[in-house]
């Protein structure tokens, strides 16, 4: 399956597209000289020990790391659907539109489970209630929620579990109906069957969307991702199919991290 | 097999330091014991200053003149004469001002030959004068008759009497105060208006109208007068002195050595009552304390209306929009330094900047021809703003650490989800800081209620029998003076003509500032743990 996707990805143009990236917050370099590219609905999985720079290339997706004050790209560009999005003319906001993200930890607000959903919607500009109602459905559906929340939508998000909470906070980004998701290690505060239910949406969702997904857990990124990059301090040692990564790695530290040699 | 010793046996170093825990607790304790030792002492004062007790008679030995004392025991005390012999000693309250002049009395106890309860003594309550002491005898009305106390129905045409007396004031103040205030105020404006633009037949004619309705509510207003001057209550003190008493004037008859546990609580929560529905006499000591409470709580709510918002945009700029650096760091100090200033510096200011400067500039513009100042002078208005100056560092820490305790994932959700920086704040951070923020509120509210000093300076007035807020047109007046509870409890122990007299009240009025303050931050606690639990954040 993997090896199919990965040949028709050839094909298919371009999501993301990471140019010789280099990134620092204040002195200290982040990301040394990064170039990937991301196919539109594919999923490709970041893995690497922690502090390799996994996470902040994925917030750069985003632009979510603008808020910390001294992280700045120094050098190389990022285009996502062709467009270089540090160019002066690229609304943060808007960026974030397109490019939704879930984090490590569910965070819901502190609202009802319709309000959550209904939130990026509303910031967008939708308020009939009719059009409302039927895009938190659809997102509910959509991140496999519906049925267990559908009679209770006026209730706290807080009284769901952490792996509803989870699928709460995904319905929520597609509700905002964005292009690409960014994914920062969904599962790494859930239990096992919590996370087989996330894994099979994320699954579901790669139709409609391009996943870009940010792991520790190796059996994980095989179980769902097409492609598989390999980060260590900062550089990105490997990016391949994700079935050659894990059997047949070209480089040695590969092999050492995904055999758990090491990180 | 022989035992092995315990390896765990103590050394002793667990115990290492244990004297210290005494010693915290013991602060705590000391602490806990000072905050109920005042409450105590506030709450039992307060309380027995509405406590009618007995009515008590002595038979008094003065150097062979035998004189009996009728009244209350306020205090005992051990006084030493210049022989150097000590004397037990009873202050006594007697009332009946206008026979004694003076209310208090000392009485040596080894001159006291005998002690009774009379039970047909009452005590009257009027207007002016303060309390009365005596048996009552009669009433003896306008016409000549007399209804004498013996009379079976006595009692109930007494009340009936007080009851109608009590109509009558109120359609007295009804006519002196709204309808001839009213009178005189339409006169003055179209005398103005007549010296500015020149007489007219409507305005001539205006006037005329109204100096006869003038002169018509005067006549009215003077039967009423004779009304309340009519009849009069004979009432006999101890030694036998007639007292011949307006009933106009009578307030209320009690006889408290004929009630039992139950009445005496009757007429406990009805002093209460009275305490905190009516407006003062006699210079405060008397008579309640209704404008003080509604000032204080106009004031201090006033007071959040302006110091919350204003409090928590500055947080929010200081928090969220401005460049940490050295220059907000400077701020921040600044503001945390002022909440330490005290407090007369912001009533110093507030004089200059409230009253002098803007009052001023507002009188110029807006009232022109008024000849007293309107704004130019202290009011609710400037106390407020002037309160609110000096709690906004409270509002402004409280917010700033309230917004900072917002988790990250709230903030980055949000913005995730497309949100602008300011949309996020507004829906999602303002929310979950909300109980942070009412926290802040909350101790404002409790600081601004208790501040008397600067109040001093920026519009509190002994007494302002207009409150801020009532039925005349504009129905709220900023621009007016008003009373304060604390400011109250200073003039009353500090500055009334007489402080024996107004003792009780100052207690009883501590009681009602401490209660007061305690609702209002109840009523604050409330409204934050509801808002808790609708923004509960969870925890990450």
């Amino acid at each position: 399956m993997n090896a199919s996707s990965s040949n028709d990805s050839n094909s298919r143009p371009s999501a993301i597209s990471v140019e010789n990236v280099d990134f620092c917050y204040g002195k200290s370099r982040a990301l040394k000289g990064i170039s990937l590219e991301v196919t539109r609905n594919e999923i490709v999985a970041f893995i690497g020990p922690s502090g390799c720079g996994k996470s902040t290339l994925l917030r750069c997706f985003n632009r979510m790391n603008d808020l910390v004050p001294g992280a700045r790209v120094t050098q190389g560009t990022i285009h996502i659907e062709g467009v270089e999005i540090h160019s002066p003319e690229v609304d943060p906001v808007e960026l974030r539109r397109r490019v939704g993200m879930v984090f490590q930890k569910s965070n819901p607000f502190p609202r009802s489970i319709y309000e959550n959903v209904a939130y990026g919607p509303r910031l967008a500009g939708t308020s009939e209630k009719g059009a409302l109602d039927s895009i938190v459905e659809k997102a509910l559906r959509g991140a496999a929620l519906w049925d267990e929340v559908k009679d209770r939508l006026g209730e706290s998000a807080f009284g769901l579990s952490g792996g509803q909470q989870q699928r709460l906070c995904i319905a929520r980004t597609i509700a905002v109906k964005p292009e690409i998701v960014l994914m920062d290690e969904p599962c790494s505060a859930l239990d096992p069957v919590a996370t087989a239910k996330v894994e099979e949406l994320i699954l579901e969702l790669k139709r409609e969307f391009t996943i870009v997904i940010v792991t520790h857990n190796m059996q994980q990124a095989t179980r769902i991702s097409d492609r598989t990059a390999f980060f260590y301090l900062g550089e990105l040692v490997e990016f391949d199919e994700t079935g050659r990564i894990f059997s047949n790695p070209r480089r040695q530290e590969t092999e050492d991290y995904v055999t758990g040699r090491f990180g | 097999m022989p035992a092995k010793p315990s390896n765990f046996a103590s050394t002793g170093r667990s115990r290492r330091g244990e004297p210290f825990v005494w010693l915290t607790a013991a602060g705590l304790a000391i602490g806990v014991l000072l905050t109920v030792g005042l409450l105590g002492l506030v709450v039992t004062k307060g309380l027995e200053s509405f406590w009618p007790g007995r009515i008590e008679v002595w038979k008094v030995d003065r150097e062979g003149t035998l004189e009996t004392v009728a009244g209350y025991v306020v205090q005992e005390r051990s006084r030493r004469a210049m022989d150097g012999s000590a004397h037990e000693e009873i202050q006594i309250f007697r009332g009946n001002g206008e026979l004694y002049g003076e209310k208090f009395l000392y009485v040596d106890q080894a001159q006291i030959q005998e002690t009774q309860q009379p039970e047909d003594l009452a005590l009257i309550e009027r207007l002016e004068g303060g309390l009365v002491i005596g048996r009552i005898q009669s009433i003896q009305l306008h016409d000549g008759a007399t209804v004498e106390g013996t009379s079976s129905d006595f009692r109930k045409q007494l009340t009936q009497r007080i009851r109608e007396a009590s109509d009558r004031r109120d359609q007295l103040e009804d006519i002196e105060k709204d309808r001839i205030g009213r009178n005189a105020k339409e006169v003055k404006e179209l005398r103005l208006k007549e010296k500015l633009s020149g007489t007219s037949p409507e305005i001539t004619a205006r006037l005329e109208a109204l100096q006869t309705e003038f002169a018509q509510l005067d006549e009215q207003r003077t039967e009423i007068r004779q009304e309340l001057e009519a009849d009069h209550l004979v009432v006999e003190s101890i030694d036998g002195r007639p007292l011949s008493l307006p009933v106009g004037e009578l307030l209320h008859v009690f006889r408290p050595n004929e009630v039992g546990f139950f009445g005496r609580i009757g007429e406990m929560l009805r002093r209460i009552g009275s305490f905190l529905i009516s407006d003062p006499r006699e210079a405060n000591t008397e008579g309640g304390v209704y404008p003080a409470i509604f000032g204080t709580v106009v004031m201090t709510l006033v007071m959040s209306l302006f110091v919350t918002p204003f409090g928590v945009i500055a947080a929010i700029y200081l928090r969220e929009y401005a460049k940490q650096g050295p220059l907000v760091r400077a701020v921040r100090i600044s503001v945390n330094n002022l909440a330490g200033v005290p407090s007369i510096v912001f009533g110093v200011f507030g004089l200059a900047f409230f009253i002098y400067f803007v009052g001023g500039v507002v009188d110029d513009w807006f009232f022109p021809t008024s000849e007293e100042p309107v704004f130019k002078s202290g009011g609710i208005l400037w106390a407020s703003l002037t309160l609110a100056l000096l709690t906004v560092p409270v509002v402004i820490v409280a917010t700033e650490e309230a917004l900072a305790a917002v988790p990250r994932g709230v903030r980055e959700a949000a913005l995730a989800c497309g949100a602008s920086k300011w949309q996020a704040i507004q829906r999602v951070v303002l929310p979950a800081s909300l109980p942070g923020i009412l926290t802040g509120v909350i101790l404002a509210m409790a600081r601004g209620a208790g501040e008397v000093a600067p109040l001093m300076l920026v519009g509190v007035v002994k007494s302002a029998p207009d409150l801020p807020i009532d039925g005349t047109a504009p129905f709220i007046h900023a621009e007016r003076q008003f009373m304060h509870l604390g400011f109250h409890i200073y003039d009353l122990g500090f500055q009334s003509p007489d402080s024996e007299a107004a003792k009780p009240m100052v207690f009883a009025t501590t009681l009602l500032l401490i209660t007061i303050v305690v609702v209002m931050n109840l009523s604050a606690i409330i409204i934050r743990n509801r808002l808790r639990k609708k923004y509960a954040t969870s925890s990450f």
